[in-house]
């Protein structure tokens, strides 16, 4: 009944409760993932941290029965895996693209296998806010619950846009990123940054998983990523490597995302499949329209591989 | 950073400097001395050891024997760190900086003690004082990649002082600068050494420069040290001979006539391309080079330069314009080139005109391994006949090698030129097409190599060469023409060229 009253208006509710609910990996994960390139490495393993997170923080919370132990651990996973990732990578003739899709598969595979006991019990979930208390319709008090965690994320990506000017790490990470040599002449250790960076990174992509699996979907399955870790990367050029950038970008796939969901909702029968895909085909147009055959990209780290 | 900061020169001083690497003596028993507020320049060749021993100066390397005395008291460098706690700083050749910085950013992160949460209100507040008792005014608040190549290399040498150095390296400061603001900087700082406030040691391969500037000169030759003398007792002919020792050098050719009516070979019509960055275009409206003259193209690194190179080498798509040569329609493939007989010396040779990994008799052969003597094409190659021509033509072009099957990635930068030099100056030559030829190589070198650039233009050629070395176009042209934001914007012949009206059109004053 509450539902024909709103009528179609249920879209563009659907995809801001969406946006916020969907967006919160992408938030963690691109985040890290702006923290790790701007210390000049990508590491496209972020996607295999994010599943072994899930993996990790659902199996703590069924064994403790809490969620902020699954949390916890699913943090020191990531942490465990974007320090192995900087470790290696400072050999030299290592390529940090070619570490990361291993690190991809491996913690993926990891996950599935340590994993298997864990699809069938359920886990407490993550605590929310109601912030639609004031209407009485419930989609906008669903859409309105909002989860500890995406807060803490909008948080952090304006503590790390503030920190990336305002604080000695945030300039040492930028000033190793642009330029090693630069670096190497202040007495800095570029390797010891980086690996602190992309350990960094790996534990935000971990906690990313964590609410995957003890918030939003809230389960843990073997296809509980979609891809999520990935398309961060994509998010984080988009982006420019700007953390509120990277939050923004994060809420307009989490609104692509739901796309699909909110049509299915309001009655869309007929090829809604094709709105699942958007945040994918998002991820394809926003690469070809950033990129261009001729030049660099503007505002790129100068010590990252890809856009070298 | 409460207390003001005061620089006050101090004196350095080198004792009985050794530095062997393995089985190669690098420095040999060097002893300079560098008083207090003194202006000095160390001169030599690539691989004299200017560089082995400011590095061990700086603590870079650890010298097999000898001392250091800085302030007369003897100390132990054994890091960058000890030598910048003892106010030694050095200014590379290439920027230190990180562009993406601004430069108060750069500033403030370079310090010793950086406090976790920067005060930017403070540090403004103490950098604005600071740069009150500067000689140089320098935007502090934009991207250091968006200064120019001498706001740059002034941040680098302010960066220096605010870090309270006292005895200051200069390595090579004024390559990327133009003549003026070379003159500038160098001027600034020799007015802060009279002033007392540092002592320079700098090096350098201008003449003028150290004539017009520097107090003394300390002369370095195959790591030993050939002496120290006053700048005022010495001519530009003596520091050479200094420098070099009794080696032959290579004399230029004498200038043949040019003929004004001789045919144009190479002409370029609104040529438009994009450049590095893609967000701006490199047009070349209107340029011909007649046979038997070179024309010299100057300006100021990532100015088009590399990028109009690289559209007549075909390194670079164009968005419209013509190249002709010989009236004719010219694509940069290798057909044409071998039918009109175009050559390229492109500056990185090893980069741009070799396959580094393979052999120096492949490299030289590349050219002709395809085609038999009468220039039609075989079917199979012959690594015997690669193998007899490039042995002609290492001889010929004193190429030092090992041997015909090293890799050419094996020799060092003058032989690798000497390489292409040979493969491109062989055979009939039409149009030579020439990028910073001489960059970085020794004396030797650099002679040699412009008197076969002459000997080409002598008998026929016709040469465009873009260099950002003025000396090397005033030498070398009929005509100059200044390459200034992607466009040609001034020509000059070079009998009534001077060096300050294009130095000026360089910096884009005009």
């Amino acid at each position: 009944m509450v539902a024909t009253e709103i009528g179609l208006w249920g879209v563009p509710l659907a995809i801001v409760g969406g946006a916020i609910r969907v967006s919160t990996p992408f938030i963690f994960v691109s985040l890290g993932e702006a923290i790790t390139e701007r210390s000049g490495r990508i590491n496209l393993g972020l996607e295999g941290m994010l599943v072994f997170g899930a993996m990790t923080a659902y199996a703590v919370a069924v064994m403790t029965a809490s969620p902020w132990p699954g949390l916890l651990a699913a943090a020191a996973a990531g942490l465990c895996f974007g320090l192995f990732h900087g470790w290696i990578c400072k050999f030299p003739g290592v390529n940090d693209i070619a570490i990361g899709i291993a690190l991809m598969l491996f913690g993926s595979g990891l996950a599935f296998f340590f994993g298997k006991p864990y699809i069938q019990p359920s886990a407490p979930d993550l605590p929310a806010i109601p912030f639609g208390g004031w209407s009485d319709i419930p989609q906008v008090q669903a859409a309105l619950n909002v989860n500890v965690l995406f807060l803490i994320g909008a948080a952090l990506a304006v503590f790390l846009w503030w920190a990336f000017r305002n604080t000695r790490v945030g300039l040492i990470l930028r000033v190793v990123g642009d330029s090693s040599d630069a670096a190497r002449a202040m007495g800095l250790n570029p390797d010891t940054v980086r690996l602190v960076a992309t350990g960094v990174g790996g534990a935000l992509a971990g906690i990313g998983g964590a609410y995957l699996s003890l918030y939003y979907p809230g389960s843990w399955t073997e296809r509980i990523s979609s891809g999520q870790g990935l398309m961060a990367v994509a998010l984080v050029i988009f982006a420019r490597w700007n953390p509120l950038g990277c939050f923004a970008a994060a809420l307009l796939f989490g609104g692509a995302g739901a796309l699909g969901p909110a049509l299915q909702s309001v009655g869309v029968t007929q090829g809604y499949y094709l709105f699942y895909a958007a945040p994918y085909i998002l991820t394809l147009v926003i690469m070809i329209a950033t990129s261009s055959p001729s030049r660099s990209l503007a505002g790129a780290p100068g010590e990252l591989s890809i856009t070298k | 950073m409460s207390q003001t900061i005061r620089n006050k020169a101090v004196g350095v001083e080198t004792i009985g400097m050794t530095m062997r690497f393995g089985a190669f003596m690098a420095l040999d028993d060097v002893s300079i001395k560098v008083p207090a507020g003194s202006f000095h320049a160390l001169l030599g060749e690539n691989g004299a050891g200017k560089s082995t021993l400011v590095k061990c100066m700086m603590g870079f390397y650890h010298p097999t024997s000898g001392d250091i005395l800085v302030a007369g008291r003897e100390v132990d460098i054994a890091s960058p760190r000890d030598a910048s706690a003892l106010g030694l700083g050095m200014v590379y050749q290439h920027f230190t900086l990180v562009p993406s910085l601004t430069g108060a950013e750069n500033l403030v992160i370079s310090r010793e003690k950086v406090p976790d949460i920067i005060d930017w209100r403070k540090e403004r507040a103490e950098l604005a004082a600071f740069m009150q008792r500067m000689p140089f005014k320098l935007p502090l608040d934009v991207k250091v990649a968006e200064l120019a190549a001498g706001e740059k290399q002034k941040l680098e040498i302010i960066k220096q002082l605010y870090l309270g150095r006292s005895f200051l390296v200069l390595d090579e400061p004024t390559s990327v600068l133009t003549p003026g603001e070379a003159q500038e900087v160098l001027g600034l700082v020799r007015d802060m050494t009279r002033a007392g406030d540092i002592t320079v040691l700098m090096i350098s391969h201008k003449f003028h420069e150290v004539t017009a500037f520097a107090d003394d000169i300390t002369v370095l030759r195959k790591g030993k040290l050939t002496g120290t003398r006053k700048v005022s007792d010495l001519s530009q002919k003596q520091m050479a001979a200094m420098m070099i020792g009794d080696q032959p050098i290579a004399a230029l050719d004498s200038r043949a006539e040019p003929k004004p009516d001789a045919e144009i070979v190479l002409k370029v019509k609104s040529l438009k391309a994009p450049d590095r960055t893609g967000l701006k275009s490199i047009r070349i409206e209107d340029l011909g080079v007649r046979s038997g003259e070179i024309v010299g193209i100057a300006g100021i690194s990532g100015n088009g330069q590399k990028e109009f190179m690289e559209v007549l080498a075909g390194q670079r798509a164009r968005h419209g314009g013509e190249v002709l040569i010989k009236g004719a329609p010219y694509a940069s493939t290798r057909g044409e080139a071998r039918a009109l007989n175009v050559r390229l010396i492109p500056e990185e040779p090893l980069k741009n005109a070799c396959a580094p990994k393979m052999t120096v008799a492949e490299n030289i052969a590349f050219r002709t391994f395809d085609i038999d003597g009468n220039g039609k094409p075989v079917s199979w190659i012959s690594a015997g006949a690669i193998k007899a021509f490039s042995a002609r033509l290492v001889e010929q072009f004193k190429v030092k090698t090992a041997s015909l099957s090293s890799p050419i990635s094996s020799l060092s930068g003058g032989n690798v030129q000497r390489a292409v030099l040979a493969r491109e100056l062989t055979g009939e030559v039409d149009l030579l097409i020439v990028s910073n030829p001489c960059f970085g190589l020794d004396f030797s070198a650099v002679a040699e190599i412009r008197a076969r650039i002459m000997r080409a233009r002598n008998t026929g050629a016709a040469v465009l060469l873009i260099s950002e070395d003025l000396d090397e176009l005033l030498e070398l042209s009929d005509r100059i023409f200044v390459m200034s934001d992607g466009a040609l914007v001034y020509e000059t012949p070079v009998a009534q060229a001077i060096v300050q009206t294009i130095g000026e059109h360089m910096a884009g004053h005009h």
